[in-house]
């Protein structure tokens, strides 16, 4: 399997990563070279195997349903790039 | 007990005993450090210094000595992995989009040191959300390794990415230093470095509050100059935690105590697959050499197969960068750290945000991860890598079958020349060939200083344990330190 300009295009748009024209090539040569040593990992045989869900075998643990950390805006929004009144600011959303 | 002349040099038992027994003051300890630091600014090792900070510490703990209520790291100044959120000192991942990021909280690992009674020196390079190998994708600039080949003046990369914790410890810019590993980023740089890097079992440290890179393989640990030193930190490092649902609940022994238990009956298997073509001869002398080393002290050698070895870097260049993907979608422009100027609208906002924000390396792994958990892809790929990681612990199982523990090369060579490997990143990759196995399964492994190339630069060995043995993994480490007796150091010609 490799990538082409169009899934790299696509990928970047998925991932909310902006990608100059000019360095979709490169991306595509750089995937591709990746692509191609993973494809390795084809040759094995995987029939019957369980994906690892959990890398050390142990229960979910459970709590208490209830609130233990926040009602703190200030300290929320204290590295927000941009905030107002213990609110974050966004670019308009709905026109 | 005798102890170095320069404070600096001491080693973090020395320095423990040293205090509590009123010999030196955790303020003129912490003073030497901070002078070290400041001499080797050349080496950019720390992201962002804490000397006042630590001076307070330092005296906090000097009052309870004078009150003879001393804690297990009371007055020792160690440095922190940018990696791991101090609460009110900046943390940046190695990155520019955090690199403005001061956490409204601490670290759960880091909390545990300073309950201890630990003093903060600083937070120490990285590469970039410890991605990388040789602390060369890092935002503020490389970390340079106090280590040069002999007869030469190039500069060294000290592996990474916990590569200024790595240099912190071996230039002696702090007792030690906590380091982070999902591929190998507390091993390999401890290897190239002449220093002793541990990395825990999954789940005996707590991730809260370290930067997230891949959730499932993420795991701190110490980076120290000796076993002993990694026994005492790794016990106040791990707890289980509520903030962490898979920080696991069993007992931390006293590692201490265990280190010097000696191998004596210990079966230990030597995994014929980390035969690797094209290494360095050194490499594998080094290893038959630990081997008779180990032999020599009473433990019983044995050959084991781990057949999947070649399948765990790619089956882990799937399952990292899917995970990083995933958890760096935070980075958002919105809520912290970097945001783009004069954007139309958000989806603008995001992509520029991040684009900006993100090195070259992070970009890459983000996409790949991207692709590989993309529709259509999830199975071949993701869901594939997933099923080799299954196998790749099903070896480590049959293999502790037949002995107690691993002993394997830590790195496939020494550290290279800055720059050296940075035009192919599936070389760079190659770097971690040793390691990574290890995380895909989630086991704990130690680097041990064992031995110097024909050129003077450090190599390391490594003990691969079963889960939550860290006792003896700690112990056949101890074996092997005190067999190469490895007491070079770097020649000191930075900040001169």
């Amino acid at each position: 399997m490799s990538v082409d300009k169009d899934t790299v295009r696509r990928i970047a748009r998925l991932a909310r990563l902006a990608i100059e024209e000019e360095r979709v090539e490169p991306m595509v040569n750089e995937l591709n070279q990746m692509l191609a040593w993973v494809a390795q990992l084809e040759e094995v045989d995987i029939a019957g195997v369980e994906p690892m869900t959990s890398v050390i075998a142990q229960k979910l643990k459970l709590r208490e349903d209830k609130v233990t950390a926040g009602g703190d805006a200030r300290a929320v929004t204290a590295n927000a790039p941009q905030a107002e009144d213990n609110f974050f600011v966004v670019p308009k959303v709905v026109e | 007990m005798s102890l170095p002349a320069t404070p600096t040099e001491f080693t973090l038992a020395d320095a423990r005993d040293a205090v509590a027994a009123k010999k030196i003051s955790s303020r003129e300890l912490t003073g030497a450090f901070v002078k070290a630091i400041e001499a080797g600014r050349s080496l950019n090792a720390f992201v962002t210094e804490t000397p006042e900070k630590a001076f307070a510490m330092a005296d906090a703990s000097d009052a309870r000595i004078a009150k003879g209520d001393v804690r297990p790291l009371e007055g020792l100044p160690l440095a922190i992995k940018d990696l791991f959120c101090t609460k009110g000192v900046r943390t940046t991942a190695g990155s520019h989009i955090l690199s403005n990021f001061i956490p409204p909280y601490e670290s759960t690992v880091t909390q545990n040191l300073w309950d201890a009674g630990a003093v903060l020196l600083g937070k120490t390079n990285m590469d970039e959300f410890a991605m990388g190998s040789s602390n060369e994708t890092s935002w503020f600039k490389p970390v340079i390794s106090p280590w040069r080949a002999k007869g030469s003046n190039e500069h060294f990369v000290p592996g990474g990415s916990s590569g200024g914790s790595a240099t912190s410890v071996a230039a002696n810019m702090c007792l030690a230093a906590t380091g982070t590993d999902t591929g190998g980023s507390i091993r390999q740089p401890a290897a190239v470095t002449g220093t002793v890097g541990l990395k825990p079992t999954y789940g005996r440290c707590s991730r809260w509050g370290i930067v997230a890179f891949a959730s499932s393989l993420d795991q701190a640990g110490p980076m120290t100059r000796t076993v002993r030193d990694a026994a005492i930190l790794l016990k106040q490092m791990a707890s289980v935690d509520a903030l962490d649902s898979t920080s696991v609940d069993v007992p931390v022994p006293d590692y201490e105590a265990a280190v010097n238990s000696g191998v004596k009956g210990l079966r230990i298997g030597i995994p014929k697959e980390y035969r690797v073509d094209g290494a360095p001869p050194e490499i594998d002398a080094l290893w038959q050499k630990g081997a008779e080393w180990l032999k020599a002290q009473g433990a019983e050698i044995v050959e084991v197969s781990l057949p999947h070895t070649k399948y765990a870097l790619p089956a882990y260049y799937i399952v990292a960068p899917a995970e990083a993907s995933s958890n760096l979608a935070r980075y958002d422009g919105v809520r912290y750290g970097h945001r783009a100027e004069g954007v139309r609208d958000v989806i603008e906002l995001y992509e520029k945000s991040r684009a900006e924000g993100f090195g070259a390396e992070v970009r890459r792994r983000i996409l790949i991860g991207t692709y590989v958990l993309s529709a259509g892809y999830y199975d071949a790929y993701y869901t594939r890598a997933q099923k080799i990681r299954t196998l790749i612990k099903r070896d480590f199982e049959q293999a502790f079958e037949r002995c107690d523990a691993l002993l394997t090369p830590a790195t496939p060579g020494p550290a290279f020349a800055i720059g050296a490997k940075t035009a192919d990143p599936v070389a760079m990759y190659l770097n971690d060939v040793f390691t990574v196995t290890v995380n895909l399964a989630g086991l704990p492994g130690i680097a041990v200083p064992a031995g110097l190339t024909p050129d003077g630069l450090p190599l390391g060995l490594q003990i691969i344990g079963k889960a939550f043995d860290e006792a003896t993994v700690l112990r056949a480490g101890r074996a092997i330190e005190q067999a190469a007796n490895f007491t070079a150091k770097p020649e000191k010609w930075w900040g001169v």
